[in-house]
């Protein structure tokens, strides 16, 4: 409980220390909201080109979207501090957090906390919410339920991936990259419907990167399609437990490369 | 029990050769060869509770190896480090809680906020209960002189506003150990008077242990009862600042100024003759002529205005003591 009191602090230390910046903060917002919309107004083009893709239309397109955009943004937000961790290997500030009575794990999340990712999050909820009413969907508790569940599987998901991409700083910091194919990558593939891909494409980001749990098969869910992949019911409702369980085993992978940062020093 | 227990510490780091050139690049990327460094070889030291230790060598002889060991960061590849009984990088998160360590170098402050948010931010951090955390942080603030500083955010504050309030900082929650790495380095005269004059206050006052790495041979002229040198991952020499005087050498030095044209002067004992304006600097061994003998042999025959007697400055001591262990 502490823990989570703590944490709060830290946030509401870096958002005072960010307000601070006023004029920079409102950009920053602004832009970022920007630079995502532009990205979907480049699916939108293409759609107007080509009408429809195999037998997905435009807001059924952006309901995905919107929701991997959504919950990429909180954890992007939240999880800043292990996103900049190649930095803090750098720069030796990892050491302080080693001297300090807590978890690495705890601080490094809280060392910066992006508020102006906000407006990524903004935009991935006006597309979710334009593309709802489009698509004329009846929010019932069950799909609001679904939404929930899939965003917040989205937002451990993508947590994990960030504290992965992190990890691998402990053995260099120049293969990021690497790791940036799967978060990146991840997001524009997710964007899209995953019954347009290859076969084991499809099955990467099911049973290793379970992009698909937490994005794609509760979306068909609330749109009442069917699925081409023949997917069980219940694949719609594992996002959380998959979201968490993924976090969980990126933080063991994190805790290894802490030792093994603790007995090279580099 | 001695407070800081270490023996026979030995650290190796594995380090990427690189050398110059696209075809070496392009070789080291295919097959990287790695070079064996001994940053410890083997270190053994017992330290009691209440000492002000510096502890002292040049770049790369394994000082940071040691802090970072002691204080948790490190994990050696053998021997036996226990601190206040705990092994530092398997406990580490008890262990944290009661060492304080200040590089000079790196803040451990909030660098947007308010210093006083980052003593809060650090209250909660070591769980310091509400009434110890306010009692400490006022003694502090007062014995620092950081009243003003508390509301300024810590990118607006000087080199030596920072370090003052980097020291309270690391002993809010009241640490029995202070490792402090280089804690004067780059400040004024003015604020290294003020951090040296606190370093022997919270050591005396509140018994805290500090182990010191500095450059600056005034610090440890200043602070240390005790010197250790570490030189090439070794322990070269522990004593007091009188003990290495003498080993390295026992020489002193009288300056004298003579009303009249100096003489010439060559007695048993004396090593050096410098002599400018009327002014002589005689190099003498003490435990071959006394300083009494000295005067009294020169100013039989000699009119004399002033005379100084004073230690080799500690600069040329640890020169020398870096020259005679080839480190």
């Amino acid at each position: 409980m502490n823990a989570i009191k703590l944490y709060f602090k830290y946030i509401n230390l870096h958002v005072r220390g960010q307000l601070q910046y006023r004029a920079s903060f409102l950009i920053l917002n602004i832009g970022n909201l920007l630079v995502t919309f532009i990205d979907f107004i480049g699916i939108w083009v293409l759609f107007s080109r080509f009408g429809s893709l195999r037998d997905w239309n435009l807001w059924e397109i952006g309901l995905f979207y919107g929701m991997i955009n959504s919950g990429y943004a909180i954890s992007e937000a939240f999880g800043r501090g292990f996103d900049l961790f190649a930095y803090q290997v750098n720069t030796g500030e990892f050491d302080r957090t080693l001297l300090r009575p807590r978890t690495t794990v705890l601080q490094v999340l809280t060392h910066d906390f992006q508020l102006t990712r906000l407006g990524r999050l903004m935009q991935g909820l006006i597309i979710l919410i334009w593309a709802s009413i489009n698509l004329g969907i009846h929010w019932s508790t069950f799909k609001i339920l679904l939404l929930l569940f899939a965003v917040f599987g989205g937002v451990m998901l993508f947590t994990g991936l960030i504290v992965l991409q992190a990890t691998m700083c402990f053995w260099s910091t120049q293969s990021l990259e690497i790791i940036n194919s799967f978060t990146y990558g991840g997001i524009e593939t997710a964007q899209w419907p995953l019954a347009i891909y290859n076969r084991w494409f499809v099955k990467f980001f099911i049973f290793i990167i379970p992009l698909a749990c937490v994005n794609y098969f509760p979306v068909i869910a609330i749109l009442g399609k069917n699925d081409v992949l023949n997917s069980p019911v219940w694949f719609q409702w594992v996002s959380p437990l998959v979201g968490v369980l993924f976090l969980f085993l990126s933080i063991r992978v994190w805790e290894f490369g802490v030792k093994h940062y603790r007995s090279t020093g580099s | 029990m001695p407070q800081i227990l270490v023996e026979d510490l030995r650290k190796t780091f594995k380090v990427n050769r690189r050398q110059s050139g696209f075809f070496n690049s392009l070789k080291a990327f295919a097959h990287r060869q790695t070079t064996t460094v001994n940053a410890l070889n083997g270190i053994s030291f017992n330290l009691e509770e209440g000492e002000l230790v510096g502890y002292i060598g040049p770049n790369g002889a394994g000082k940071s190896t040691t802090i970072k060991i002691m204080s948790g960061i490190l994990t050696p590849d053998s021997g036996k480090c226990e601190v206040m009984g705990r092994i530092p990088w398997r406990q580490r998160i008890e262990h944290v809680r009661r060492i304080g360590v200040v590089f000079g170098q790196r803040t451990q402050l909030w660098w947007d906020v308010p210093v006083g948010d980052s003593f809060d931010l650090l209250k909660d951090i070591y769980k310091i209960p509400f009434q110890q955390y306010q009692k400490t942080k006022n003694e502090l603030v007062e014995s620092l002189g950081l009243q003003k500083l508390v509301e300024t955010p810590v990118r607006q504050l000087s080199l030596g506003q920072k370090m003052r309030c980097e020291l309270a900082a690391s002993l809010l929650h009241q640490p029995q150990i202070l490792f402090l790495d280089e804690p004067t380095i780059g400040l004024d005269a003015v604020s290294k008077l003020a951090v040296r004059d606190f370093i022997k206050k919270i050591n005396r006052e509140r018994g805290v242990t500090v182990i010191l790495t500095t450059h600056d041979m005034d610090d440890i002229e200043a602070l240390c009862s005790r010197i250790m040198l570490i030189g090439k991952g070794k322990i070269l020499l522990d004593g007091t600042i009188e003990q290495i005087r003498n080993r390295i050498s026992p020489e002193r030095i009288m300056t004298i100024d003579f009303v009249r044209t100096p003489p010439s002067i060559a007695f048993p004992g004396v090593n050096s003759v410098r002599g400018e304006d009327g002014r002589l600097e005689l190099h003498f061994n003490p435990s071959v002529i006394s300083a009494t003998d000295l005067i009294n042999r020169i100013t039989a025959n000699n009119e004399i205005k002033d005379f100084i007697i004073e230690n080799l400055p500690i600069e040329e001591t640890i020169a020398r003591m870096y020259d005679e262990f080839k480190i």
